[in-house]
């Protein structure tokens, strides 16, 4: 198999992935319609004052982000499974490492990124100084590539048992934790009006070492799951 | 010994409700885990034991069967 | 080292084997922690700043470590049973987590006890009693997967991946609470720095660790041997070690 056939596999298992979110959209759309309402939900409960709900919006933001990645997990590789593509790409010649990258990506465009562009709509609800708007994308942008890589991880993990939602959870938000915690205090130090560099460039070194590390883990949890 | 009587050790200069419950809960939990062994231990002789039983019965019949069979062909010869 | 090992990925090798060291490891560890325990509670002297609350430190410090140390353990478990499809690998990792999860819940269950005096609330989110809590999280996911499966071998191979992951993970969560902990509180929480231990605390200390090393590895070997006899019932040999007659062939 030479180089260029696995980059063609790629493209092709990418495109379908693509072309099979956009033709179910609510797929894509109940997780962030999903993260407005948890974040319409927080002042209601502790409150509109803007002191509070200002403190509070990146870890609610966060925090719903977080678990709308859960929501729209367990379409990742469910119906590949069920039909058996799952199986056409583990025989598939392309190293499959290679091709779990390609189907995060994809998760990625289309739960991470929506999320990113929603972030300033979410920080104007809870009153979140708008010097710190930028941070907060960024940290997302940087953040959401893990998200999808850990979830892909625990979607290959689950996806052969019928009911996955709530042990997927169990399994990935323990590992979240440090993304919760770096993002949260990049955007707290734009707040005090410290630099966030520190911290943003250490979401990305490990965002770059969870992009290297999943797809293996993936590879290896969907041959557990296929056989 | 550090204490001069039961009543101090139980007290513990005022601490005595904290050691004591931090103590007992933690023996507690590995009891019940040394005790959880041993019953998964029980319970596999059970099974062994019902696993056995089948075999007994597959076996016995099986003879019976073995020894009809041959009753049989013995009256059509 | 291979000719030596091979042998003890079969079943009943690794039984006899797991079998001889259990009375020693056992004896050993209820001596030990008995001495430790003892020693600690009624012979050790009080601490001049926390009287005698300290006297939990012989549970929580000997809990703490070997809750770190069996998810090690049960990482390298499962890094065996991964890449050598060694079965016995793969039933190591049900074993150890149990026990992991237990020693974890003691570590945070006496820290909290001991919170309550010192710092004045059961809960403090103090960065070790916080990346233990999240330990137990992470044992508890490695068994609910290990046991999700209706083919055993299956959840093992699972759980197996969950725990390599979660153990590149462990030191990052941990880096990322203490942190998170030193931004939020300050250097407020001193009193569990111990410098310099007299060693007539020390050497209490010292034999309660030994002694719970030997009780964690009696209660993984118990774990064990119960875990390859279930998955070996088919078998004559593990009806045999079960006080049954096998009589299948016939």
């Amino acid at each position: 198999m030479n180089k260029a056939s696995s980059w063609q596999l790629l493209s092709a298992v990418m495109r379908r992935d693509l072309a099979v979110a956009l033709r179910r959209r609510s797929d894509v759309i109940n997780p962030l319609l999903f993260v407005v309402i948890v974040v319409t939900l927080f002042p209601l409960a502790v409150g509109p004052g803007p002191d509070v709900l200002g403190r509070i919006a990146t870890g609610v933001i966060w925090v719903a982000a977080l678990l709308s990645s859960l929501l729209g997990s367990e379409r990742l590789f469910r119906d590949d499974f069920l039909d058996g593509n799952l199986e056409q790409l583990v025989l598939s010649p392309a190293p499959l490492p290679f091709l779990a990258l390609g189907k995060i990506v994809v998760h990625w465009l289309l739960s991470g990124l929506p999320l990113v562009i929603l972030a300033p709509v979410c920080a104007l609800l809870l009153k979140l100084p708008f010097e710190a708007w930028g941070t907060l994308m960024l940290t997302l942008l940087v953040g959401t590539p893990m998200l999808s890589a850990m979830t892909a991880v625990g979607a290959a993990l689950t996806v052969s048992l019928g009911r996955g939602g709530a042990l997927l959870s169990l399994l990935l938000l323990p590992l979240f934790i440090p993304l919760l915690i770096f993002a949260a205090a990049a955007v707290e130090s734009t707040l005090v009006g410290t630099s966030a560099y520190g911290q943003v460039l250490l979401l990305a070194g490990l965002m770059l070492l969870t992009l290297t590390l999943a797809p293996l883990a993936v590879a290896a949890a969907i041959r557990v799951s296929v056989n | 010994m550090a204490f001069d009587s039961w009543q101090e050790v139980i007290w513990m200069g005022g601490y005595g409700f904290y050691v004591w419950l931090a103590f007992g809960v933690s023996i507690l939990a590995i009891a019940i885990l040394v005790v959880h062994g041993l019953l998964t231990r029980k319970k596999l002789a059970q099974m062994a034991v019902k696993k056995q039983q089948q075999q007994q019965r597959i076996a016995r019949r099986k003879q019976q069967e073995r020894h009809r069979s041959m009753v049989t062909n013995d009256s059509t010869s | 080292m291979w000719k030596w090992l091979h042998p003890y990925a079969k079943g009943e090798a690794t039984y006899r084997l797991l079998g001889l060291w259990q009375p020693w490891l056992s004896g050993l560890a209820l001596i030990f922690v008995t001495v430790g325990l003892v020693w600690g509670l009624f012979y050790a002297p009080p601490d001049y700043q926390q009287g005698d609350s300290y006297r939990i430190i012989f549970i929580h410090v000997p809990s703490a470590m070997f809750s770190m140390g069996a998810y090690t353990g049960m990482a390298i478990a499962a890094l065996i049973a991964l890449v050598w499809q060694i079965r016995t690998a793969e039933w190591a990792i049900a074993a150890i987590a149990p026990v992991g999860a237990t020693l974890t819940f003691v570590a945070l269950f006496t820290g909290a006890v001991w919170g309550k005096p010192m710092w004045g609330t059961w809960w403090e989110w103090d960065a070790r009693l916080t990346s233990q809590l999240i330990l137990l999280f992470l044992y508890i996911g490695v068994l609910a997967l290990y046991y999700a499966f209706n083919d055993a071998r299956t959840g093992a191979k699972a759980a197996a991946i969950l725990a390599l992951v979660g153990v590149i993970n462990v030191p990052i969560i941990h880096f990322s609470v203490y942190w998170w902990n030193s931004l939020h509180q300050g250097a407020t929480i001193t009193k569990f720095e111990k410098p310099s231990m007299p060693p007539e605390m020390l050497i209490p200390l010292l034999i309660s660790i030994a002694g719970f090393l030997f009780l964690t590895a009696a209660l993984i070997t118990q774990r064990l041997r119960n875990e390859i006899l279930k998955q070996e019932l088919h078998r004559p040999w593990a009806m045999e070690k079960l006080g049954v007659e096998a009589n299948d062939g016939v």
